[in-house]
This record gives structure tokens, sequence and C-alpha cells, in this order.
């Protein structure tokens, strides 16, 4: 397979790689660009652990071809901190132990950050229906909630 | 395999009828990806279509709206007047998927995978909605109700992709709705789905009706029966009975785990009855 030069901008800086047309873009993130925050949980769309935002739009890495993204902005978790300072999700998630084998959290960390762009001030039932494509096999998701909430809280008041 | 962004209508439409292989049309990729991924397909092209001009669009015309092929779900729904004037069509399309899913899934690829369960299909089959099609041959419309052929299967030839959507001007007192059951409350497939779109008359009686039923035949059908029942009514018990009769009438369903002929036959008439009052009710009727 002929492969393609594709240049792009990920968490803010300019990137480029080479990929073959089938590759996603969760396949050249991870080891390509040896961005390895996203995870493979099923590749098939159904588990979230591989959510980044494309052009600020949360979308499964899974199913989007690497080459799709050339021009294109792309956001992932390695970029949510600021350098040593954790996002305030990133804190809430250890206070309120919302992980446990962290397999899910990148995921669920970039998605819960997209609603709170969106939608700062959700109600519980809103938090699960945005997270609803978010599997988490740990956690029984009540912790997540919280977490994700007293984030929400202490960022409207920042 | 090759990847394609193609540029202009005219480049795809020409690689796509030139390619002798296996070729796919890439909108969102939330089907073509998972097939890729599974081995179901081994495509020699891939068509990235979604840069074509006007394809991410949504405008005013005809008094209606003309929707681009590659407008993403989330995109659809935060147009706040199109949601207002197609409330099931935005409803049905949104139930697709997780936010993420949603984020890239387009109706011209759900319509275009032709699952009988695709759920944005049935309000665009019951809102009368028309595809503009583009291919070698040039332009032309065809009703969204003559696209899928079977399972996986459309009317579509060779070369050819749907570039838009015409959603035509609303009546004063139209609107519709859409309905589907899962034994999930989201993320799951359609075990039996219904849409209903139709006009109230200044006496509060509904003038005009079409009703369509999803994952209850090979296809997504329109059933004229169905609207014909609750023409010139207001929804009262008789017409609506009339009305799930004949639903069950149309009903030609798989049996399977998901849900049993008789299950779905009988769902996808509680439905439509359901989503009729609904639409009743945003057209701004009282029962
Ligand atoms: C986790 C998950 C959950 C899902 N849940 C649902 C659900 O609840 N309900 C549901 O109905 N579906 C569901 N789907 C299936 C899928 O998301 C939808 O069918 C979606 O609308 C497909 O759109 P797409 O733009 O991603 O299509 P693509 O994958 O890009 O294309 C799908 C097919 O249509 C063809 N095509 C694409 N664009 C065009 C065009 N412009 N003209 C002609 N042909 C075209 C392609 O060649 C391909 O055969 C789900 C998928 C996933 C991964
Ligand atoms: S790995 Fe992408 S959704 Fe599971
Ligand atoms: S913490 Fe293990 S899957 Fe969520």
């Amino acid at each position: 397979m002929k492969k393609l030069h594709i240049s792009t901008t990920v968490n803010g800086d300019p990137a480029e790689f080479v990929c073959t047309p089938d590759e996603s873009l969760l396949d050249a993130l991870r080891n390509r660009l040896g961005l390895t925050g996203a995870k493979e949980g099923c590749g098939t769309g159904d588990c979230g652990a591989c959510s980044v935002t494309v052009n600020g739009r949360l979308v499964c890495s899974c199913l989007v071809l690497a080459a799709e993204v050339e021009g294109a902005e792309i956001a992932t978790i390695e970029g949510m901190a600021d350098q040593d300072k954790l996002h305030p999700l990133q804190r809430a998630f250890i206070d309120h132990a919302a992980l446990q084998c962290g397999v899910c959290t990148p995921g669920i960390l970039v998605a819960a950050k997209s609603l709170l762009a969106k939608n700062p001030e959700p109600t519980d039932e809103e938090v699960r229906y945005w997270l609803a494509g978010n599997l988490c096999r740990c956690t029984g998701y009540d912790k997540i909630i919280r977490a994700v909430q007293s984030a929400a809280a202490e960022m409207r008041g920042a | 395999m090759r990847y394609l962004a193609a540029q202009s209508v005219a480049e795809a439409a020409k690689a796509l009828a030139a390619e002798a292989g296996v070729t796919r049309i890439l909108s969102g990729g939330t089907d073509v990806l998972v097939q890729l991924k599974a081995g179901m397909v081994e495509p020699d092209l891939i068509v990235d279509v979604k840069k074509l001009p006007g394809m991410r669009e949504i405008r005013a015309e005809a008094g209606g709206f003309r929707v681009g092929a590659a407008v993403a779900g989330a995109e659809l729904g935060e147009h706040k007047a199109f949601c207002a004037a197609w409330p099931g069509v935005a409803e049905g399309f949104q139930l697709i998927g997780s936010t993420q899913v949603q984020g890239r899934a387009t109706m011209a690829g759900n319509l275009c995978n032709a699952s009988p369960a695709a759920d944005s299909v049935p309000a665009l089959v019951a809102g009368g909605v028309v595809a503009r099609i583009a291919g070698p041959d040039g332009e032309r419309d065809l009703a969204v109700v003559d696209i899928p052929a079977g399972p996986g299967r459309t009317n579509l030839k060779k070369g050819e992709f749907i570039t838009s959507f015409l959603f035509p001007a609303r009546a004063k007192g139209a609107s519709d709705a859409y309905l589907r059951f899962i034994p999930r409350t989201e993320m799951d497939i359609a075990v039996s789905s219904a849409a209903v779109n139709l006009t109230i008359g200044a006496d509060g009686k509904v003038s005009a009706a079409e009703v369509a039923l999803g994952a209850v035949a090979p296809t997504v059908v329109r059933v004229p029966e169905a609207a014909k029942a609750i023409i010139g009514t207001k929804l009262d018990d008789a017409a609506l009975a009339a009305m799930a009769k004949a639903c069950e009438a149309a009903c030609n369903p798989i049996d399977d785990k998901r849900g049993t002929i008789a299950f779905r036959t009988h769902t996808a008439g509680v439905l439509a009855c359901r989503a009729a009052h609904i639409a009743y009710e945003r057209a701004g009727g009282k029962a």
C-alpha cells in the first residue's frame, strides 16, 4: 500500500507522520507519534477509550482514518495538563478515586472536557448521556459522575 | 487500498466510476471503519466526500432546508431553526450511537449503509425528503424512500453518491416525531421503530400525514394506509387502532434473539401511535 504523508496539528503543535491509507487515527497517534494516552478498547466505536477531538469535535479516533486529518487540529489527553499542573478534571478524578485500572480514563477525561466546554453546568443525567459511549469496567460510573460534577463546579468558580 | 480526498464532485464521481474493484464512499466512517476492521470489506478505493463544497452546509432553499450530505449528527443538532422545523428528523438522527459517533455519523451514510434499522431513515421517508445525487452522468434527485434496495444495498449506480438532502417547506401546523424500541436506554440498534409526519388544519384535525416504519422489513417502509387512518381525525382511539392495524399489516420482520416477529410487529404499531401523538402535540394540536 502506498504510504501517505500527513501534516496536522496535535495539541497545538505541528505534527507530521507517514501512514498507510487504511490506518486509523488511533494507530497513527499511538504508533507513529508515540502518543499512547488514547487506548484501543474495542477498535469499533463502542468503548470510547480512544476519544480525541478533531477540529473541536469529540470523536472515536479508532473510527477516523489517519489520512483524513490532513490540516486538522487534534487534541488528545496528552495536551490536557498545563505542563505539571493537572487539569481540574484530572485532579477531581484522583481526588474522587474515579479510576481503577485507568484504561477508560483518558477517553473519559477528553469526553468530559468537551462536555464542560459546551455545557458548564450539566445535570447528572446529562453527564451520563454524554458519557454513554465511554465504557468503564471497573468503577461502576458513580465516582466518575461525581468527579465530573466536582470539576465542573470548580471550573465555574474559577 | 487507495484513499482519495476528492476536491470536486466530478473528481469523486469519476474516480468511483473508473475503479474496477471494490469502492466505498467515506462520510463519517462509523460504518465503513467498523467493516474494514472486521474484514467484512476490503475496498480498493475509498473516496472521502466530506471536503467537497457544500457537503457540510445547512442552508435555506425553497422555503425549506438543504442539508449537505456530510453534516454530522452533532452539527445538525446544533442548528436551532432546523430542529424546530423537523424535530422528528433531528431526534432520529441523534439517536445514532454515542456523543463520539454523533461527531461523525451522517444521514447519507446511515441511508446508504442500508440497514433496515437505520435510525435516521424513517423520519426522512415520512418527511418526503429528496436526496440530490451526483454521478458520472451529472446530477439527479431521488426520494429517500427509493434509495434503499434491501439490507446493505441501494439503488444508486456505480459512481453515484448523495451530495445533499432537500427538506420541503413546512406548512403551518406541521411537525414530526420518531420513536424506536431498544432493550437498553441508549447505544443499541432498533428492534422496531416508527416516524410520523403530520399537519393539522384550523379545525384541529390531521389534514395530511405520512408514516414510515423501521426494522420490520428488508428496507424502511412507507405505510400510506396508516397515514390514511389518522387523516381527518383528532387521533381518537378508533383512528389510532386503525393506524396500528395498518402498521402491523405492513410488517414483514426478521425473527431473532433481539425481537420475535410478533414482538416487532406489535411494537411497530404501538410506536407509530405514540409518535403520532407526539407529532400532533408538537404541531400545536390538543387531544
Ligand atoms: C458505536 C456505534 C453505534 C451505532 N449506533 C447506531 C444506531 O443507534 N442507529 C443507527 O442507525 N446506526 C448506528 N450506528 C451505525 C452508523 O453510525 C450509522 O449508520 C451512521 O449514520 C453511518 O454514517 P457515516 O457517515 O458514518 O457512514 P460511513 O461509514 O461513512 O458510510 C456508510 C455507508 O454509506 C456509504 N456512503 C457514505 N456516504 C455516502 C454518500 N454521501 N452517498 C452515498 N453513499 C454514501 C458508504 O459507502 C458506506 O457503504 C452505530 C455505529 C457505531 C460505531
Ligand atoms: S477503541 Fe475506539 S471506541 Fe473502543
Ligand atoms: S477504570 Fe478500569 S475501565 Fe474504567
